[in-house]
């Protein structure tokens, strides 16, 4: 059986939200996000498929860059599920709605910072 | 036990036997045949009609009652095995076939099971792709035997797999081709044209009718399967020519093999290319199925030192050291974004290096290269192409296409940059090789950050099974024979461990085929046993489940293999492509894993090993389990043994 070996993209939830990730403070000035249910968030992350680029703890993976638990601010994460630029394919408000949205920023955001390189003698170059 | 009713006839007495028996035979045909049709005024006469029917049957035939070899004969396949053996084949890997049975005893027994030593495999698709991962570690063929036309639809996507790789790959097929001495069975697997299957997916094939036109067309293959761009190839072998006797005293010549010389780059065409790269603010070098040889790497090198340029290593070989300060390929599309002269080294897909293309509902593509960037191509690709399979991909305009093999072109190439490079020019160079270092440093520091992001995670990250098992085998010669999503060139292994040796690395499958992964790590390691090398396999569930059975071949040829699964429990990457259907259709994703889940139940993998008789552990989950098990698998395989480590596994 052949198949295609098309690197498959999807859900990139955006080399704009990856930029950003490594904003410790994100700007005031933004919109906050709406109060968000960190355990639903998960769920959410699960079921519609966010994982399978972004992998199961949003830490990134070959087709999708990390996103948490540095995200972006709210607006800019909620406008590009909606309109993604790149390879990630689009959630309507039908399959995702704006507090699904929410849920899964809070999910995201409560991420547990990793430990520093240097304490992980497996990574040692 | 098989005697004859009477005392071993002399070669005369056989010759004699034979004739007569041919004169029967056509005496018996005459009234069938003659009397149906007989023949009109003006009709050709019978030798103009060529052989009658029956007419090979009633040659190649023994009589009845003869039921072993004569003194003075040998059999026609005994012959068959001294040309494979002059070929050099160390081993020939087959799933046992009658098409075939005559050639099989021939290699036991008159070739002593050694060079070639038959491999049992358990099914034909593991062997093509045994022998697809022995020549990237090997650099040599291996020979498959495949049984009819089922052997060879069996084997057809490996081969398939094979030639989108241009690796070279002999297949040895049996056919009945006289329907008039066929068993039952034999007419289910005997075909007039048996490479026809494949025909458009190897390099050449034919069906020799004689020892003598066998031995030059078995060496004539091996000439053209390891001629750039090399491929598979297929020998057909009739069974009569196998198995009939031949007089030992009769001298069959076997043709030397000469290997012709790749072809290297006219003069001139290197020469301006050599000065587009000279003139260029930021050239970029890619190299996909670029080094043939253990050279290629070193020359690659040479090249990128002397320009300080940057390279991209698509990774179809084992092309530039991972961590060569001058390697750019965690930030390839950068770099070709940047680059105002690129040069392509055996590219599978110059239109892609350059261009991206994007999979919504409604695709798009657009450029990533400047539209100013100078395009030069280097490929064996342009001297040789296929009709029908599409492996050949968009095409790309370039501004200098140099048809010739890139590794056989890179000394002149370095040599025309040497004289070139002013001294103004090298301090430019060197000026810009220091800023490659830096963000080629910066990628990799990166690359290590991320992987600490869900380290304690459970399932395990491919990351953290990634760079556990480097910390195990980075002081060991190590040999990654097979890596999940090999075809991607920024997979954990390439963005952690330290690929400075040729045969590291090992590329992807060409095709795409699933099923490739894990017969292709045990040729892999077949190939790496005799140096001594640890081999090690990243294995996804998906490929493995295509034919396991490659699992016992390593245990019973006793092939030392680390096999570490990566066990996501899903055709992962289909689901995806399903999950990107559900959102395009506005429909939810709620069912996106229907079809292509591996649960309910999970497999087992230690337990399928533990079935074929290789040590093996898990299912683990918690990584902190990882680390010590794989260090008791090590000991297994530094013992000679194969061991697997079943490893429940994130996405990817």
């Amino acid at each position: 059986m052949f198949r295609g070996f098309v690197t498959v993209g999807v859900l990139t939830l955006a080399a704009a939200v990856a930029a950003s990730a490594s904003q410790q403070n994100p700007p005031a000035a933004k919109p906050a996000a709406p109060p968000g249910r960190v355990e639903a968030g998960g769920v959410l992350f699960k079921k519609v498929g966010c994982y399978q680029c972004h992998a199961n703890e949003a830490q990134g993976g070959l087709s999708g860059p990390r996103i948490g638990p540095n995200v972006v601010p709210f607006a800019r994460f909620s406008e590009y599920v909606r309109t993604p630029t790149g390879e990630m394919p689009p959630y309507t408000s039908k399959v995702l709605s704006d507090q699904d949205i929410a849920d899964i920023y809070a999910w995201v955001q409560a991420r547990p910072r990793p430990p520093a390189v240097t304490t992980i003698p497996q990574l040692a170059p | 036990m098989a005697r004859s009713k009477r005392a071993t006839p002399s070669l005369a007495r056989r010759q004699f036997l034979q004739q007569s028996a041919l004169a029967g035979a056509a005496l018996v045909a005459a009234p069938v045949s003659v009397g149906a049709q007989p023949p009109q005024a003006g009709a050709a006469t019978p030798a103009a009609q060529g052989p009658p029917v029956l007419t090979h049957a009633a040659e190649s035939a023994a009589p009845a009652d003869v039921q072993v070899l004569g003194e003075g004969e040998r059999a026609g396949s005994d012959f068959m095995v001294d040309v494979f053996k002059s070929l050099g084949f160390a081993y020939v890997v087959a799933n046992p076939g009658s098409s075939f049975r005559g050639l099989h005893e021939s290699v036991v027994n008159h070739g002593g099971n050694r060079d070639p030593e038959l491999i049992t495999c358990c099914h034909e698709e593991s062997a093509v792709a045994m022998a697809h991962g022995y020549f990237k570690v090997e650099g040599k063929p291996l020979a498959v035997l495949a049984h009819g036309t089922v052997g060879l639809q069996h084997a057809s996507m490996a081969i398939y797999n094979a030639w989108c790789d241009r690796i070279p790959v002999y297949v040895i097929l049996g056919n009945h081709a006289d329907a008039a001495i066929r068993r039952g069975p034999e007419w289910y697997h005997g075909v007039q044209d048996a490479a026809a299957m494949v025909r458009d997916y190897t390099k050449w094939d034919d069906f020799p009718w004689s020892l003598t036109h066998f031995a030059e067309s078995a060496v004539r293959a091996y000439q053209v399967a390891m001629t750039p761009p090399m491929a598979p190839v297929v020998i057909v072998l009739d069974g009569g020519l196998q198995e009939h006797p031949i007089p030992r005293s009769e001298r069959l010549a076997i043709p030397r093999l000469s290997l012709p010389v790749p072809p290297q780059g006219e003069r001139g065409a290197v020469e301006e290319a050599a000065k587009m790269l000279v003139a260029a603010q930021y050239p970029v070098l890619v190299a996909d199925r670029m080094a043939r040889t253990p050279n290629g790497m070193t020359l690659l090198v040479e090249l990128a030192e002397t320009l300080q340029a940057a390279v991209i290593d698509q990774g179809s070989r084992m092309n530039f050291p991972s961590r060569h300060p001058l390697n750019q390929t965690l930030r390839a599309r950068a770099a070709v974004a940047e680059a105002d002269v690129i040069v392509g080294l055996e590219l599978a897909d110059y239109w892609g290096t350059v261009n991206a293309l994007r999979d919504q509902l409604h695709r798009s593509t657009r450029r990533v290269a400047k539209p100013t960037a100078r395009l030069v191509s280097i490929t064996t690709g342009d001297l040789y192409i296929r009709a029908n399979y599409q492996d050949f991909r968009r095409l790309q305009e370039v501004d200098l296409a140099i048809a010739a093999d890139a590794e056989a072109t890179l000394p002149a190439l370095i040599d025309a940059v040497k004289r070139l490079a002013t001294a103004d020019r090298r301090r430019v160079f060197e000026e810009r090789g220091a800023a490659l270092a830096q963000t080629s440093r910066a990628a990799g520091e990166a690359a290590r950050v991320a992987a600490t992001y869900a380290w304690e995670a459970s399932p395990v990250t491919v990351a953290r099974l990634s760079a556990e098992l480097w910390a195990q085998v980075k002081t060991e010669d190590w040999s990654l024979v097979s890596s999940y999503y090999s075809n991607d060139q920024t997979n954990w292994p390439r963005r952690l461990w330290n690929f400075d040796k040729p045969y590291q690395w090992l590329g992807h499958a060409g095709g795409g085929g699933i099923g490739y992964g894990a017969p292709a790590a045990v040729g892999g390691a077949l190939a790496n046993r005799r140096h001594g090398r640890l081999s090690v396999a990243i294995q996804t569930d998906g490929d493995m489940m295509y034919a396991p059975g490659v699992v016992w071949t390593a245990a019973h040829h006793r092939i030392p293999l680390l096999t570490v699964m990566n066990n996501n429990r899903a055709y992962h990457q289909e689901l995806m492509h399903v999950q990107k259907m559900c959102n395009a259709r506005n429909r939810g994703v709620d069912r996106g894993e229907i079809g292509s889940q591996i649960t309910d139940p999970n497999i087992d993998f230690a337990k399928l090993a533990q079935s074929m008789g290789v040590y093996a552990e898990g299912p683990i989950t918690n990584p902190n389990d990882l680390g010590p098990a794989l260090r008791r698998a090590i000991a297994v395989v530094k013992k000679g043994e194969p061991a697997l480590v079943d490893v429940v596994t994130q996405v990817r």
